[in-house]
């Protein structure tokens, strides 16, 4: 069971990064693109254990700095996202979450990976960028992740309540 | 009764806190342990530059990926040609107006051509650009574009080692210059836009023959421009001046290649120098088809487009 769960999120984690990469650039806002894997990643971490979760976030993270059209050092989106796995683990309230709380999460998760991805960048200095230039950035993303979250978040939620039945709030 | 009854209670309340650990032990050593892996990725992947020992697993990634990137990027295509179908009596008489200007425009200058062959005969003999020609253009497609929140602008097109492409090749698309070839897969590469701000273009200014560098401005807006510095301190470059790549035929980027015009020119006297804004000639946020330069005579395994526009 535990073997066909990490096969799922992995596929999910895989189709959400060649769907972002490769067809939201069409509607994207000056490049600014919804971030679908850590969507993945946060409905696994409001929904099963933390250890898969944060397992799930840094394997998420690792394939979209290593997928085609990354250039950006390796190892950044893992860092952000095993992070952003660990805080909304911890964060998680013990009934089921509704709306408000799911939207809220996307929205803190999104916030915390784009600026903690952006802020490795500034330490490695890895690109230049004005901080304006990273605020919009960050921004954006938060709007773009938390318009998406209705029609991505419940069957994602539904699907890793599916596969970890023990760990899936009643 | 009493005594009974809170114990039971306390036995559901320990049973609760129980299930209430279980699951929200915070798994500080697997945090610990993953953070340590992924800076210990970061240290792998900077310190030791373009030898990384992650361009393997690059590589892989991209082989299981790049065809998926592929047919994603096929299928959503109809889809993103929608708008164009959709489009009001308006905006095509704004189109009208504006293909008339700039058919007036075109005008002018095949009035002016004569000037400007000769001008043109000139930078040749110079740069010896003319005898440059062998060179084949692999036609390929954008099929996956790296988002700005990862802070790279770079795109991965649809041809890869097997259409006779390689590393730090030159792509073009019928604008101008797109950028270069970073790494290849069976089926597809990965392209640094010349936007990017890590990329670095040898530029020269068309009309004084001076060099320089263009760096990328990081951003998708056509207006905010390259940068451009000349080597040369004393020169100014001139405004609507036509900057080409310098180039080598062995660097990543090919000579002539028109980069884009000078739009603005700044001095700065803190720094003795000469700083141009260039306005690229290619639309970055609009990609889609463009031309990896390959050697004449590359074995692909599509048509390749030679020099003297024949199709092979």
């Amino acid at each position: 069971m535990t073997r066909f769960r990490w096969v799922a999120a992995l596929g999910a984690v895989a189709l959400a990064l060649v769907v972002q990469v490769s067809v939201f650039p069409h509607l994207a806002w000056h490049g600014i693109v919804p971030n679908l894997c850590l969507l993945v990643v946060v409905a696994a971490a409001m929904t099963v254990e933390a250890p898969f979760a944060l397992g799930l976030g840094f394997a998420a993270g690792l394939l979209l700095d290593l997928a085609p059209p990354a250039d950006h050092v390796a190892g950044r989106w893992a860092l952000a996202f095993t992070v952003v796995a660990f805080l909304v683990a911890r964060l998680r309230q013990d009934s089921r979450p509704n709306a408000l709380t799911v939207v809220g999460t996307v929205a803190a998760a999104s916030f915390v990976a784009t600026s903690f991805f952006a802020l490795t960048g500034v330490l490695l200095s890895d690109p230049a960028m004005s901080v304006t230039g990273l605020l919009e950035v960050v921004l954006v993303a938060v709007l773009w992740d938390v318009l998406l979250t209705p029609f991505v978040l419940p069957p994602l939620m539904k699907l890793f309540s599916r596969l970890s039945p023990q760990w899936a709030v009643q | 009764m009493g005594a009974f009854g809170g114990q039971e209670g306390r036995e559901r309340r320990w049973r609760g806190l129980d299930r209430l650990e279980a699951r929200h032990r915070s798994p500080r050593s697997l945090l610990v342990a993953l953070v340590l892996a992924s800076i210990t990725v970061i240290t792998l992947d900077v310190s030791s530059g373009t030898r990384s020992p992650l361009e393997p697993v690059r590589r892989v990634v991209g082989e299981a990926l790049g065809p998926a990137e592929s047919v994603a990027a096929g299928a959503a295509r109809p889809f993103t040609a929608v708008p164009t179908w959709l489009r009001r009596r308006s905006d095509l008489t704004d189109q009208v107006r504006e293909l008339e200007a700039s058919n007036a425009e075109l005008r002018s200058k095949v009035e002016l051509a004569g000037f400007e062959r000769n001008r043109l005969e000139q930078y040749d003999g110079l740069t010896s650009a003319a005898t440059d020609l062998g060179h084949a253009l692999v036609p390929a497609r954008v099929v996956a574009v790296g988002s700005r929140q990862s802070q790279s602008f770079t795109v991965t097109i649809d041809a890869g080692s097997t259409a006779g492409v390689g590393p730090d090749m030159t792509v073009v698309n019928n604008d101008g210059l797109v950028g270069r070839v970073l790494r290849v897969t069976r089926g597809t590469a990965t392209v640094l836009l010349i936007i990017d701000p890590d990329s670095t273009v040898g530029g020269r200014v068309g009309s004084s023959m001076e060099i320089g560098f263009v760096h990328g401005s990081g951003s998708l807006d056509a207006d905010a421009g390259l940068d451009l510095r000349l080597v040369d301190d004393a020169s100014v470059p001139s405004r609507e001046d036509t900057v080409v790549t310098w180039g080598s035929s062995s660097g990543p980027y090919a000579p002539g290649v028109p980069i884009g015009s000078i739009t603005d020119v700044y001095s700065s006297l803190r720094e003795a120098s000469q700083r141009a804004v260039v306005k690229p000639f290619v639309d970055f946020s609009a990609l889609d088809v463009v031309g990896v330069m390959v050697p004449s005579g590359t074995d692909s395994d599509r048509a390749i487009i030679e020099a003297d526009g024949s199709l092979r």
